[in-house]
Order: structure tokens, then C-alpha cells, then sequence
């Protein structure tokens, strides 16, 4: 069995179908160690993996450390606001710094598309993209779609919407493309100033109208309401975007009795998503969390516990 | 079984090919009774026990174990299977296989485990094994059943229960399958 040859992971866009279904499948070796009584292996021993956050983060930063203890790797957190950054070190210098720690893996996430690219040709240490401006989230994506497989048992056929700020969101494009390549049909829904100008080429439909759509659908993923956007204009008000694209209870009553609903968090309860519909039954937004530390666990075990310089000098005879 | 898989995945390369059958299926079921005789045996009945087959080649002889354990007891021990892959020490030098799946759904606080393996070689599946199963509880003793013993220990591991001794090189590899246990080698 191949596993992963390369050595960061920084966009889906690149990946085959072929790398995605061996991490998804992967994964569910990794979810039942998080069932344990002793949730813990010591597959990454002596490894360390470094989390570099240039921006905000709880969920994606707490499940990569999470991830990283469960394979017995240590773990070091940079985050920029209590750095030097702040006395004028460049970013190139401190990752730099990070290597010269220790660190063979490195969680990037920064406000500019790119940086993820940009560190991983500064460095011999494997990269894990969690999230470039507006550009890419894949490990968000992957464990989107294993969340989706684990219900659904694949996501060939599936017809997803994904309703919101399509334009900034990294975890939109990742998703797309994810999506798509399993072989699932994506919707997106949104207002047209919160899409893209060019999805030329996207392999998706576009729908200005939820309450369409929402009969039609098997998933409905919902994007957060970034509060900076409206500031620029984008949308008229958050009463009206409410009106138009919030999932309340009553839209939630037109979505099919086994659909799922999905959302990356942090929620804007009141927003994108009533409080009542959090707690919908067919919502799977803490499922979503709850995997994201098995798929983190399979990257970086694929990444780093792989072996293939070990492998070299493997003793082939001697296995039993 | 578990040998030939490995020696067809790469980086391994090769297939696995027989030189000289030293058990055949008649041979396998009446070591496995006997096993069975001495588990019951050794622990005065099956109360508390609980068997576990290691991924991959483990887990048929667990199953012919419970199998032999029914006709004996009239019910079996509960069954599990462990993939030790992520507890090795030579972790990276072989492929963790999706298929290969750990369940063990009985509380092992207290149990007496049973683990079933088809070689027993160095010992370091056993000792990962070992490793493995305290990260689910506190057994109250753990031994080890093996279809064939092949010697060349590198650990102070030891089974209770043997299907055969099988006196091997280090170069030969042996094949276990419910038809039959073969003698034989990786050829390229």
C-alpha cells in the first residue's frame, strides 16, 4: 500500500480522489483509538510538531495538539500576538528558529493566501496548511468529508449546498473540491455579492435562493457570517441576510428528514444557524469536531510516522 | 497469511512461495483442540477469559480457538481483534492497513486474556501487543496461544499454548492459513 509520498499537505487542490479516499479510510483506525479507555500510542514518539498561528484559531489549533498527543508526539505552539513578531522578526526567521527547536511538522495558519506554500519551501520540516486567508483549509475539508462518509456511507451522489460567504471563505474552495472530486454534486448558495467573480471552472451550480434548494439537498452546510463583511458593504444587514439565507426552524422543516447539517464553526447562533437548529437532531456539528482530531491524527501520521527513511534500511528478512 | 500480504505490499515486493507443507488442515484442528483443552485446563473453565487475535494472521486462529472452546464449554469467550501496528517498535518499516481493525468491546479489568497469533518469531509483535492492551484496562494475566513457534526470540517472551515448534532459518517464512501451515520463502 502506498502511502502518502509527499511531504506536506497544503491544498486539496492537487490531490488525486485516490489520496483522499486513503486518508478517509485511514482515518477510522485513528477514530478507534480515540475510543479507548487510554486514547494515546506511541507511533510518533520523539517527533514534534509545532503550530504556527498567525490568526485566531480554537478548535483547529486544539485539535492538531490534541492529534499530536495522541500519537505520543510533543508538541510546541507559536502564536503571534505574545512573539517577537511583534519586535520586527520576520516570519522567515522565526520559522527558523521553530526548526532549529526541533519541530519536524509545522500547523501554519496566517491571514495571507500562500504562506503555508511560502514556509513549506523555507523548510526540510513537512508543512500542514490549516488555513490561508481566503484560499485553502483542506484538513477542515477532509474531515468534512469523512464526517459526511461516517453518515452517509459515501459521498458519491450526494447533493450538498454550501450556504454563505462562498468569496472569503478558505473553507468553501477546500470543500468544493473535496466534495466534487468523492463524487458529490455542490450547490452554492449565496448572495451574489458573497460570490466569487469568476467560478468559471468550478465544478458547482449556484442558487441565489435557499428555500429552493433546501427540498433538494442531503447536506446543507452553512458558513459562518464573517461580522467584518458587512462593514464593507457586502451584505445590506444582518437582519436581511438572516431573512434570506439563516437556517431557522421553519427552513430546517424543508430540508429531507435524513439530511445532515454541517458547519465549521465558530457559529454565529442567531445568524447562519437558529440556536433550535444547532440542536436539530440531523445536525452533526460536534460529530464535525470530534473528527477533525481522528483526520489530523491520520495526516499526521501519514506525514511523519510513514517511515520512508526507515524504510530504507529495514531489515526485510527479519519480519514476522 | 498475514506474511504473504506483507510480502506482496510494498516496499517488501515479491510472493511468497512453498517449499514443504508441515501442517495440513487435519493437522491445524487437532492442534487447536488440543489448545483448547489445555486453556480450559489452565484456567480451571473459561470464567473471565476473553481471546484476542492479532491483526491480521491472529485472527483466524482466535476464531478456530473459540470454535474448538464451544464444543468444549458449550459457549466460547468473548472474541476480539487488536491491530498493533501503531504500538511498534519498527514502526514505518511496514504498511498500517486500514482493513486491519482493533475491537474489543469486553471490559479487560480483571480478565484473563488469551492473545492468538500464527508465528511466534521475535517477540516483538507480542511485546507491542503487550503494550497495547494496557491502554485498555488492567487484565489479571495475559498469555499467549501461537499456531507455530519458529524460534529466533529477541525478546524474554514465551507462549503457553503451541500448535507445533517449527525449527526455521531466518531467511524461510512460514505461511499460516486454516489449510494449512506451509515452510517457505519471499522470492523477488
Amino acid at each position: 500500500m502506498n502511502q502518502s509520498p509527499s511531504k506536506s499537505l497544503l491544498s486539496i487542490e492537487g490531490m488525486t480522489k485516490h489520496e483522499l479516499e486513503e486518508i478517509l479510510e485511514l482515518t477510522d483506525t485513528f477514530d478507534e483509538i480515540g475510543r479507548r479507555p487510554i486514547p494515546k500510542v506511541p507511533a510518533l514518539r520523539g517527533r514534534t510538531v509545532a503550530t504556527l498561528f498567525f490568526e485566531d484559531s480554537t478548535r483547529t489549533r486544539l485539535s492538531f495538539e490534541t492529534a499530536a498527543r495522541r500519537l505520543s508526539a510533543d508538541t510546541m505552539s507559536f502564536s503571534a500576538g505574545s512573539s517577537s513578531l511583534s519586535k520586527g522578526e520576520s516570519i522567515r526567521d522565526t520559522v527558523e528558529v521553530i526548526e532549529a527547536y526541533g519541530a519536524d511538522l509545522l500547523v501554519v495558519r496566517h491571514p495571507a493566501a500562500g504562506t503555508a506554500q511560502r514556509i513549506d519551501n523555507w523548510t526540510n520540516a513537512s508543512v500542514i496548511n490549516a488555513g490561508d486567508g481566503c484560499h485553502e483549509h483542506p484538513t477542515q475539508a477532509l474531515l468534512d468529508a469523512y464526517t459526511l462518509r461516517k453518515h452517509k456511507g459515501s459521498l458519491e451522489g450526494l447533493r450538498i449546498a454550501i450556504v454563505g460567504d462562498i468569496l472569503h471563505s478558505r473553507v468553501a474552495r477546500s470543500d468544493v473540491l473535496a466534495f466534487s472530486m468523492l463524487g458529490a454534486e455542490v450547490v452554492l448558495v449565496a448572495p451574489p455579492t458573497l460570490l466569487p467573480p469568476s467560478i468559471e471552472g468550478w465544478p458547482v451550480e449556484i442558487s441565489y435562493n435557499l428555500d429552493e434548494i433546501l427540498p433538494t439537498i442531503d447536506v446543507c452546510y452553512l458558513l459562518r457570517v464573517q461580522n467584518e463583511r458587512i462593514n464593507e458593504g457586502l451584505i445590506p444587514s444582518v437582519r436581511e441576510y438572516v431573512t434570506d439565507y439563516g437556517l431557522n426552524v421553519k427552513r430546517a422543516s424543508a430540508l429531507p428528514k435524513d439530511a445532515l447539517i454541517c458547519h465549521p464553526g465558530p457559529t454565529n447562533r442567531g445568524i447562519e444557524i437558529e440556536a433550535a437548529v444547532a440542536a436539530d437532531p440531523r445536525s452533526v456539528i460536534l460529530d464535525q469536531v470530534a473528527n477533525g482530531v481522528s483526520i489530523r491524527m491520520a495526516i499526521l501520521f501519514l506525514l511523519l510516522g510513514s517511515g520512508r527513511n526507515l524504510m530504507e534500511d529495514a531489515d526485510v528478512g527479519a519480519d514476522q | 497469511m498475514i506474511e504473504k500480504e506483507r510480502g506482496q505490499a510494498p516496499p517488501f515486493g515479491g510472493v511468497f512461495v512453498a517449499h514443504a507443507r508441515v501442517l495440513d488442515s487435519e493437522d491445524i484442528q487437532r492442534a487447536i483442540q488440543r489448545m483448547a483443552h489445555e486453556i480450559v485446563e489452565r484456567n480451571h473453565g473459561l470464567e473471565n477469559v476473553v481471546l484476542i487475535g492479532l491483526q491480521t494472521g491472529g485472527v483466524v486462529v482466535a476464531e478456530m480457538l473459540a470454535e474448538a472452546l464451544k464444543e468444549i464449554n458449550g459457549s466460547h469467550p468473548p472474541l476480539g481483534t487488536l491491530d498493533v501496528a501503531l504500538h511498534r517498535d519498527d514502526i514505518g518499516m511496514r504498511p498500517v492497513m486500514p482493513e486491519a481493525v482493533t475491537d474489543i468491546s469486553v471490559d479487560l479489568d480483571g480478565a484473563t486474556i488469551v492473545i492468538a497469533d500464527d508465528v511466534l518469531y521475535t517477540g516483538r509483535t507480542i511485546r507491542a501487543a503487550l503494550d497495547a492492551l494496557c491502554d485498555f484496562g488492567r487484565p489479571r494475566e495475559i498469555q499467549l496461544a501461537v499456531m507455530v513457534d519458529r524460534g529466533h526470540r529477541e525478546l524474554p517472551i514465551r507462549p503457553d499454548y503451541v500448535g507445533k515448534n517449527l525449527p526455521t532459518r531466518k531467511d524461510e517464512v512460514v505461511d499460516v492459513s486454516s489449510e494449512g501451515v506451509d515452510l517457505g520463502r519471499i522470492e523477488k
